[in-house]
């Protein structure tokens, strides 16, 4: 029986150990919040934290998430209401949104480690993150005024 | 002006459908709708389409019957209907629509929704407020015309009196609908919602986890399921071995899908299906498949070869399309002759969201929840798949993962209705990102071939160009060789001014399903139109603004049959070329992008493309820098964008920025090929798109302020990217680009 605790939660599970936390958390938790869009870590769609570090749900097997805490878009602020969710909102980033949620999810863990980012850092942390949209524009004007540096 | 006016007030407890959305008391409005005229034809059929309706106590619902993909199509068309009611935006929920054909079209691609329902959701929202102002004026006993809808409620100014809309609407309730005489539409300088900036209505939903698209549909009792699909086109299945399969825990079934036969149509590939409780076990358990597959006529389908035969029937003559003059004649004199062949790939839709449904079959009825683009071809394709009446398919349609064409093909849903008929349980299925790329509806590889003969000053005095492709008519007819409609897209429609020119079509046989990708045959026209006019002013060492300029002369309304188009349909007199208007937004790109005084070369450089499609007209200049391992970045981007009225500037300018990124990636990286008839590319790390580290840093979009009917945006801003890019690349390096994508050419 695996433990874990999702935003906040204590969960179990006891299927195979072998699943991605991404499909545990959609399929099984409901917190459909994450989503898929490569199932090999090539997109970043699946973006949650994991013991407050980004990782990618497709690529984390139930067993290695084991004991740890994960949070998801659902569980990042309680209103919805993260710097970076007010960012994107002011800067209207999403066009389809679908990749949105692991786009936030992935700046946000980069906002703890590097609050005041520049363009190439950005740059080095986002571009596991597709947006078939385009909103990347956006995306990066919204980093920056959530880490209050200049556009 | 609004044609054919004509709205119907419906009563709730008659209709049932109406009767889940609305409640019994409410002012429920039928509006018109100009079923999408074809081009060059006029709109004479006129259904009731979309559905508005005020509660008793105010709150106002709007239907939206389109689909959301990141057009922002499910909040700017409320807010149509929302500025003519004069509604206040906070009291309106939007309804998704389920798929019916009492809407009208649904099919939402081909950049129309604007275009195609601005009349309708205006005369649905003006005729609302008519109602409820005559039932003010009623009240009151004033003259009508003093009454006036606004914000919510009807003011009689004379008098300062006000009711609102809520304390209105049961004195509406034994109203007639007006007639389009009794309707007061607003002016523009009224307009409250068209025109501003408005929030996409689920914006909250998409940055907290809450929207729900095709993928988080469920159903009660659901199984999930993994298809095993032919790898070649019409390859057959030679044996099947599902032991493994069957070991793997949590896998149920494991059934077999008929196979679809030619034409492929929207029609479920077939395959061996296995049903599991949860979708990783059904992936597993397709892993765990042994199934052989016979070959078909597709086996030998190899890219490199196709690539060579396309480009070698790009040199032989082909169908006539559109002739003026001569050609053949002016190059057969002694002038200049300058020719070239461009080709670009096979590229996979690959939106973020794979194709993805959940289907119940029950009693000879299905219910179904898809990402679809197209809500009626779901119930069409379904109801044809498990023989049974269309009108016994409901489908819902959730929010989309982006489209881009892909989504109006709902082989997908068959595949689940399928499933659930045969399984006898509700079945979801979610296409893997390696499904949704070896079995999509591919847009077309090409192969181009330009000529021209030039003057002195390097003019052109004859221009020849074919375009050779396997067509989407292959859906239809796996035989079908030529073109079709995608010729009207930005190559029989060549807007230039040339005393004799030649427009051909090259036949091809497509070995993959073919479909629309956003922006269709205008990438690769745009592509080799673009890049060769480029060429032509290079070969002259000419301004590339003012050799556009040129080409395309002076301003007119061109009318393609008198300039020897074959087929050029009746003229559309709402939606005419008119090349004043594709000479406005250059010089208007070339003055927000400092054009005058921008210098090429030494690895940077700066240029122009401009193309009409889905009667918008753009120009694009774009800047590149092409570093000295070959790596191009684009530092800035700058898009003059004339699509008519602007209903919402912020979410048509993040179209266009978008389109910038699309286009990037068609030119740099993507490219889908297959060898032995399959196709190679599995997932993003083969098939690529551009990041935010490769995408355009800044894209500039400028809007002209126009009052002419609302054009499309979705499409338009993506066919100048890849030869605006590559034109870039020639100004910064000297190095022509005829092939995408770019990869490695410059390394």
């Amino acid at each position: 029986m695996i433990q874990i605790r999702v935003n906040g939660k204590a969960a179990t599970f006891d299927g195979d150990p072998e699943m991605p936390l991404l499909w545990f958390l959609r399929d099984e938790l409901q917190l459909t919040g994450t989503k898929y869009g490569c199932g090999v870590g090539m997109c970043g769609a699946c973006t949650v934290h994991v013991n407050g570090e980004a990782a990618r749900a497709c690529l984390t097997p139930m067993k290695d998430a084991a004991g740890k805490t994960v949070t998801t878009i659902e569980g990042l602020a309680v209103n919805g209401d993260h710097p970076l969710q007010k960012a994107w909102k002011a800067a209207n980033v999403p066009q389809c949104g679908y990749c949105q949620s692991g786009q936030i999810m992935q700046a946000a863990a980069m906002l703890k480690k590097v609050p005041k980012p520049t363009d190439k850092e950005i740059d080095t942390t986002m571009q596991g993150n597709i947006c078939r949209c385009g909103t990347y524009q956006r995306i990066r004007q919204a980093i920056k005024q959530a880490a209050g540096v200049k556009a | 002006m609004i044609e054919h006016f004509m709205i119907e007030h419906l009563n709730i407890s008659r209709r049932s459908f109406l009767g889940q959305i609305f409640s019994a008391g409410a002012l429920v409005l039928a509006a018109p709708l100009t079923i999408a005229p074809a081009f060059g034809q006029a709109a004479k059929t006129w259904q009731p389409s979309i559905y508005l309706g005020i509660e008793p106590n105010g709150d106002v619902k709007i239907v939206a019957h389109r689909s959301e993909m990141g057009t922002g199509a499910r909040t700017c068309l409320p807010m149509i209907v929302a500025d003519e009611l004069e509604a206040d935006w906070s009291r309106v929920t939007i309804v998704q629509a389920l798929g019916d054909p009492k809407y009208g079209s649904q099919n939402t691609d081909g950049s129309c929704s604007v275009r195609d329902f601005y009349d309708a959701m205006r005369g649905a929202g003006a005729g609302a407020r008519t109602m409820l102002e005559q039932a003010a004026a009623a009240k009151w006993g004033v003259p009508q015309e003093e009454c006036q809808g606004k914000n919510h409620f009807v003011v009689h100014s004379k008098s300062n009196r006000k009711l609102s809309y809520g304390e209105l609407v049961p004195l509406t309730s034994a109203a007639t609908a007006p007639t389009q005489n009794a309707v007061r539409f607003k002016t523009p300088s009224e307009f409250r919602y068209i025109g501003k900036e408005i929030p996409l209505t689920d914006l909250s939903d998409l940055l907290t986890g809450k929207g729900t698209f095709g993928i988080d549909a469920r159903m009660p009792g659901m199984v999930y399921a993994a298809i095993a699909r032919p790898p070649v086109m019409d390859s057959g299945i030679k044996s099947v071995d599902d032991s493994a399969a069957k070991q793997v825990k949590g896998v149920q079934q494991v059934l077999t899908l008929e196979l679809a036969k030619p034409p492929c149509e929207f029609k479920a590939m077939g395959g061996v299906a296995v049903l599991a409780d949860n979708t990783w076990a059904a992936l597993q358990g397709r892993k765990n498949l042994k199934v052989e597959w016979t070959p078909s006529e597709h086996s030998n389908y190899e890219s490199a070869a196709y690539k060579k035969e396309l480009l070698e029937t790009a040199q032989k003559p082909g169908r006539v399309a559109r002739e003026i003059g001569d050609v053949d004649a002016e190059f057969a004199k002694s002038g200049k002759i300058l020719e070239a062949s461009y080709y670009t790939p096979m590229l996979a839709h690959a939106p973020m969201e794979p194709p993805a449904a959940v289907a119940e079959f029950k009693d000879g009825k299905v219910v179904t929840w898809a990402n679809t683009q197209n809500p009626q071809e779901v119930q069409d394709t379904v109801a044809k798949a498990l023989g049974i009446p269309k009108e016994n398919v409901v489908c819902h349609v959730t929010l989309l993962g982006g489209g881009f064409g892909r989504k109006s093909k709902p082989d997908y849903v068959a595949e689940a209705a399928l499933l659930s008929k045969q399984s006898g349980k509700p079945v979801k299925i979610v296409w893997s990102r390696e499904d949704d790329m070896q079995f999509d509806y591919f847009h077309s590889p090409a192969g181009l071939y330009m000529k021209a003969a030039v003057d002195e000053k390097g003019h052109p005095t004859a221009w020849l160009q074919r375009t050779v492709f396997p067509p989407i008519g292959m859906q239809n007819n796996p035989n079908e060789e030529y073109g079709g409609f995608q010729l009207g897209m930005g190559w029989t429609d060549i807007p230039y001014r040339l005393s004799n020119l030649r427009v051909e079509n090259g036949p091809a046989k497509a070995h993959v399903r073919i479909g629309w990708l956003r922006s269709v045959a205008n990438i690769y026209h745009a592509f080799g139109v673009q890049s060769f006019t480029d060429e032509l002013a290079a070969g002259a060492g000419r301004d590339r603004v003012e050799y556009l300029l040129q080409l395309i002369g002076e301003p007119r309304v061109v009318d393609f049959g008198k300039e020897g188009m074959k087929q050029p349909g009746r003229s559309n007199p709402k939606f005419p070329f008119d090349t004043a208007r594709l000479r406005n937004v250059i010089d208007l790109v070339a003055e927000k992008s400092g054009w005058a005084n921008k210098k090429s070369g030494a690895g940077h450089g700066f240029a122009i493309a401009a193309h009409r499609s889905f009667l918008s007209y753009i120009a694009t200049v774009v800047e590149v820098e092409v570093t000295s391992s070959g790596e191009v970045r684009i530092p800035q981007v700058h898009i003059a964008v004339d699509a008519g009225r602007v209903i919402n500037p912020d979410r048509v300018r993040a179209q266009f920025e978008g389109a910038a990124v699309f286009g990037t990636s068609i030119a740099l990286m993507s490219e889908t090929t297959a060898a032995a008839g399959r196709i190679q590319q599995t997932n993003f790390n083969t098939y690529q798109v551009a990041r935010i580290n490769q995408a355009p840093m800044v894209t500039n979009v400028h809007l002209v302020n126009s009052d002419a009917p609302p054009a499309g945006v979705g499409e338009p801003g993506v066919p100048p990217i890849p030869p605006a890019i590559c034109n870039a690349i020639f100004a910064a390096t000297g190095k022509r680009i005829r092939e995408l994508p770019i990869k490695k050419q410059l390394g």
